[in-house]
């Protein structure tokens, strides 16, 4: 299912707690399991719950209510926009409409050309920034202003 | 001991309660959803919300410990304030259409909401709207936008069934109760999450919109099926069984049963029910009134006994008839001259009989599971033979940490941590057993009992041993396939010896629901056993209950022999396919539902039930029939007036508990059997296969558990065969074969096949554990 080195990312992780509590791992080796498939199949989800030792629905669980976790395939990029209270007030919500027309297309969808995925994130904990946006669930962008999210998908392209 | 006050009133409550316990403890009633006492709390459903002295806000009291001279309130402004808004929001996504509701009259949130609930909904907005999922013929789950999200069922999943199954996905207002990607529930206690479950989220497939609750006439009963003997309520309608749910009893089954006893009695309303006693006159089979059926028969058997003598018959019985029935029967055959009365039709070992000391049971009571150090059972499909014990000890590894081993004969997931585990061949038991044995007899230090010496001692025997040595509440347990080896007695031998160097108790878990009490209603052989009955022919049979084409050790033999009886009389509640060819009558006898009756369970309990409905059509209770028979017969002492008189009779004065239970073993020298030859068969009796009632309820029968035999070997004895998983295979016992599909399942000891008994594609093999052949079809 996995290649070598994701599972020996894996046992990187399980290392870190106890022997008979491997499922705290579940979080890291899910996020690992994805980097290596671009999403996780429901295959993926229940391997990463063999290899922790624990039913299949419980790491599925997990799977589907952290929102960096991608259970249907997604774009090159996937930016996640924070629309908690804070960022919306400072321009989140409007930037998040900006790159809605933009890419033309809605929160939860993927461009035609595969390359970008737009996402409703929850607080990333940096109001200060706001309004924040997340690339691929790793690369945080502060102050996303049209001119901003302009130059970050120029970027990208 | 904490004291707490509570609207007043005071109370003392050990140390570590929640203000839930300590209610519960006092009689005051907090309304909650996701409280259970036999599952963990979750603290989620926020509806025990109570006001606490000294707490800003209203404290749940599921989940808030007990402080000393702690002030509850649960009736203040604040609390019901509190209650009424949790109420308010459990209502808002959940539909308010109770009369379409298939729980409606029984739900939790119907009666709060009635207590707690407003009178017209505020919410305007659009409701939640939850898909339904196909989880399986069990449990329905097509109203899961009724689901208020108390995690009930997925913490009995977790923490009782011992496999997650249902899982909470999703988060916030999406959350839904499921399955991993469409899967079904296939746990044998899943229907208790239906019980669990506080509103009409999860319901009983087969029950859903057959009858209302208020409709419903609740009866206690005894469940049959297994020897823990669940006490059941049975819900009737127009003299008609609707429904079975556990009757809680702390000491038995707790507030569980399992999917067996809750759906087979979906075979008593089948077609297949026998109504009326019919004879087969020139090949032809006739529907009779009684007092003809039971002539015939009398005439049948006196004619028998009279020209071939009493030896000449034989009756076998279900285990699970009850006591009354059997003691009949064994009179009515002694009143024949015939001596060949048996009770055990998958037993190959007889050796012990008239060697044991008393009525071999479980060794200890069922409560005691719980709390054991060490088990150790061997030969057992622990969890497919014995749900609800097999949970017992789930929750003694799972809460007191006990070590629990296992010698079995394939490596099943029983779904708790094993401390050690040998899984061998049939032939094999018996020596794995010694090494333990021995293993202990070394780490003591105390004398090699004799017979022992050559046996080889592998690390996890020593680790069983030391189990067993260490722990202060230990066990030894023999399961079923243990006593239906051909190895029964020396395994017994043995276990009596390992419990004694250890200082273990020693105990049987009971084939069926009455193995106890068939014991002391003397359902035992003077003559030949159940073996012995078939081997050497006889002229004429009785069966009571049994299938013998599914129930015997050895269906090949037992149908040999009934194919050339001169009589064959079956008491059956059911009619089938092969009795009719071996059969002469068919004497409808009443189903458990449908009599009065005792059962004595692997605890040696005495169990009595009356009847919950009357009997089907011309179907009479058993004990009714061998009575009539008794005085048709001429027979003296059969002028009972009730079941009770007949119990008394056998049980003397013993009232709650059995007397003469001992697992003593007098004269019997070990002598451990020679390594078997060849590929040798393991027989499991699927659980849904196990009783002619689980066989006939159609919903059991979809479960994986009732999936058709397939002949399952490990990787190793598949390629040394030259077959792959998926082929079609011809196994051979005898004169008889089977053709069935190879599977691959690594539990299975090597050279080993394990085909399932009581199949009917199956039925035409041989003896449980014997030599089998295996080749390509």
């Amino acid at each position: 299912m996995f290649t070598a080195e994701t599972l020996q990312k894996f046992d990187r992780e399980v290392a870190k707690y106890p022997a008979d509590q491997k499922q705290s791992a579940v979080m890291a080796c899910l996020a690992l399991a994805q980097e290596e498939k671009g999403w996780l199949p429901a295959e993926a989800i229940e391997a990463v719950a063999h290899y922790l030792g624990m039913p299949p629905m419980a790491a599925m669980e997990v799977a589907t209510f952290y929102n960096m976790y991608d259970l249907k395939p997604v774009g090159k990029y996937k930016l996640t926009v924070c629309t908690n209270l804070p960022c919306a007030l400072s321009g989140g919500y409007h930037a998040a409409e900006y790159l809605k027309q933009k890419l033309g297309i809605e929160m939860g969808e993927t461009t035609p050309d595969g390359r970008f995925t737009l996402r409703e994130g929850e607080c990333m904990g940096a109001c200060g920034d706001a309004p924040v946006m997340l690339v691929n669930n790793r690369s945080m962008c502060s102050f996303m202003l049209p001119e901003q999210i302009d130059k970050l998908l120029e970027e990208l392209k | 001991m904490l004291e707490i006050e509570i609207d007043g009133k005071k109370a003392q409550v050990p140390d570590g309660s929640t203000v839930m316990d300590a209610a519960q403890q006092m009689g005051v009633y907090i309304p909650h959803f996701c409280y259970h006492k036999k599952l963990s709390i979750a603290a989620n459903c926020r509806m025990c919300l109570v006001q606490v002295e000294k707490a800003p806000k209203p404290l749940p009291a599921c989940a808030t410990p007990v402080t000393n001279g702690m002030k509850v309130f649960t009736h203040s402004d604040l609390a019901v304030q509190a209650q009424k808004g949790v109420m308010e929001f459990l209502l808002i996504n959940h539909p308010l259409d109770c009369p379409i509701c298939d729980q409606g009259g029984e739900c939790q949130l119907q009666d709060m909401s009635v207590g707690y609930g407003g009178m017209k909904s505020r919410y305007q907005e659009e409701k939640r709207v939850v898909f339904h999922k196909d989880v399986g013929p069990l449990i329905s789950m097509e109203e899961m936008s009724r689901c208020i999200h108390c995690t009930r069922c997925v913490r009995f999943g977790q923490e009782v069934a011992g496999i997650m199954e249902l899982g909470m996905a999703n988060r916030n207002m999406h959350s839904e109760i499921t399955t991993f990607v469409g899967r079904s529930v296939d746990s044998e206690l899943s229907g208790n999450m239906i019980d669990l479950c506080p509103v009409g989220a999860l319901t009983s497939k087969p029950f859903r919109y057959t009858a209302r609750s208020w409709e419903l006439q609740r009866r206690r009963s005894v469940s049959p099926h297994d020897s823990l003997g669940a006490n059941l309520i049975v819900q009737v309608k127009h003299d008609q069984v609707m429904r079975v749910l556990p009757k809680e009893n702390e000491a038995v089954n707790e507030c569980w049963i399992s999917d067996k006893e809750r759906f087979a009695y979906q075979a008593l309303n089948s077609d297949q029910r026998l109504t009326k006693p019919m004879v087969k006159q020139g090949g032809e089979w006739r529907e009779v009134p009684w007092n003809v059926a039971l002539d015939y028969v009398a005439h049948g058997l006196k004619d028998i006994s009279r020209e071939f003598g009493g030896d000449a018959l034989a009756a076998l019985a279900a285990p699970s008839s009850t006591l009354e029935e059997l003691y009949l029967l064994q009179k009515l055959m002694q009143g024949l001259g015939c001596g060949n009365v048996d009770h055990r039709p998958r037993q190959q070992d007889f050796t012990s009989d008239g060697k044991r000391v008393g009525t071999p049971w479980l060794g200890m009571r069922l409560a005691e599971l719980n709390n054991l150090d060490a088990a150790l059972v061997v030969g057992s499909f622990l969890r497919k033979d014995h749900p609800l014990i097999a949970q017992r000890l789930r929750q003694a590894v799972r809460k007191g940490g006990a070590a629990l081993s296992l010698i079995d004969l394939s490596a099943d997931d029983q779904l708790v941590p094993l401390h050690a585990r040998l899984t061998v061949a049939p032939s094999q038991l018996a020596q794995t057993l010694a090494a333990v044995v021995k293993a202990a007899a070394q780490q003591k230090g105390v004398e090699l009992p004799a017979g022992l010496e050559n046996v080889q001692v592998c690390e996890q025997a020593k680790a069983m041993a030391q189990s067993l040595i260490e722990g202060e509440k230990k066990a030894v347990f023999l399961g079923n396939a243990a006593q239906q080896s051909a190895a029964a007695t020396q395994l017994h031998a043995l276990g009596l010896q390992l419990a004694q160097i250890t200082g273990a108790t020693f105990g049987f878990l009971g084939e069926a629901a009455n193995s106890v009490g068939a014991q002391l209603a003397w359902a035992l052989p003077t003559g030949a056993n159940a073996r012995q009955m078939f081997e050497q022919p006889r002229q004429g049979y009785v069966l009571m209950g049994v299938e013998p084409e599914f129930d015997c050790a050895n269906p090949q033999q037992a149908l040999a022999a009934l194919a050339q009886a001169k009589m064959v009389v079956l008491f059956s509640a059911f009619k089938h396919e092969p009795a009719l060819a071996y059969a002469d009558v068919l004497l409808p006898m009443a189903p458990f539902t449908e009599t009065s009756g005792t059962f004595v369970n692997t605890e040696g309990r005495i169990q009595s039930f009356a009847g919950v409905v009357r009997p089907a059509g011309d179907a009479r209770p058993a004990w009714k029939i061998l009575r009539v028979l008794g005085n048709v017969l001429d027979l003296e002492g059969f002028g009972y007036n009730t079941s009770e008189e007949v119990r008394d009779q056998v049980l003397g004065g013993a009232s709650e508990f059995a007397t003469g239970l001992d697992n003593g073993l007098n004269g019997v020298t070990l002598q451990l059997p020679q390594a078997g030859q060849g590929m040798e068969r393991i027989a499991d009796v699927p659980i849904h296969f196990a009783d002619p009632m689980a066989r006939r309820a159609p919903a059991l029968q979809r479960t994986r558990d009732a999936a058709a035999p397939a002949a399952r070997m490990a990787a190793a004895t598949l390629a040394q065969l030259g077959l792959q998983a998926g082929d079609l295979v011809r196994v051979r016992q005898g004169q008889g074969g089977a053709e069935l599909a190879a599977a691959l399942d690594e539990g299975v000891p090597a050279g080993c096949v394990r085909v399932a008994a009581a199949h009917a594609s199956t039925a035409a093999l041989g003896e449980m554990f014997g030599a089998i052949s295996v080749e390509r079809a």
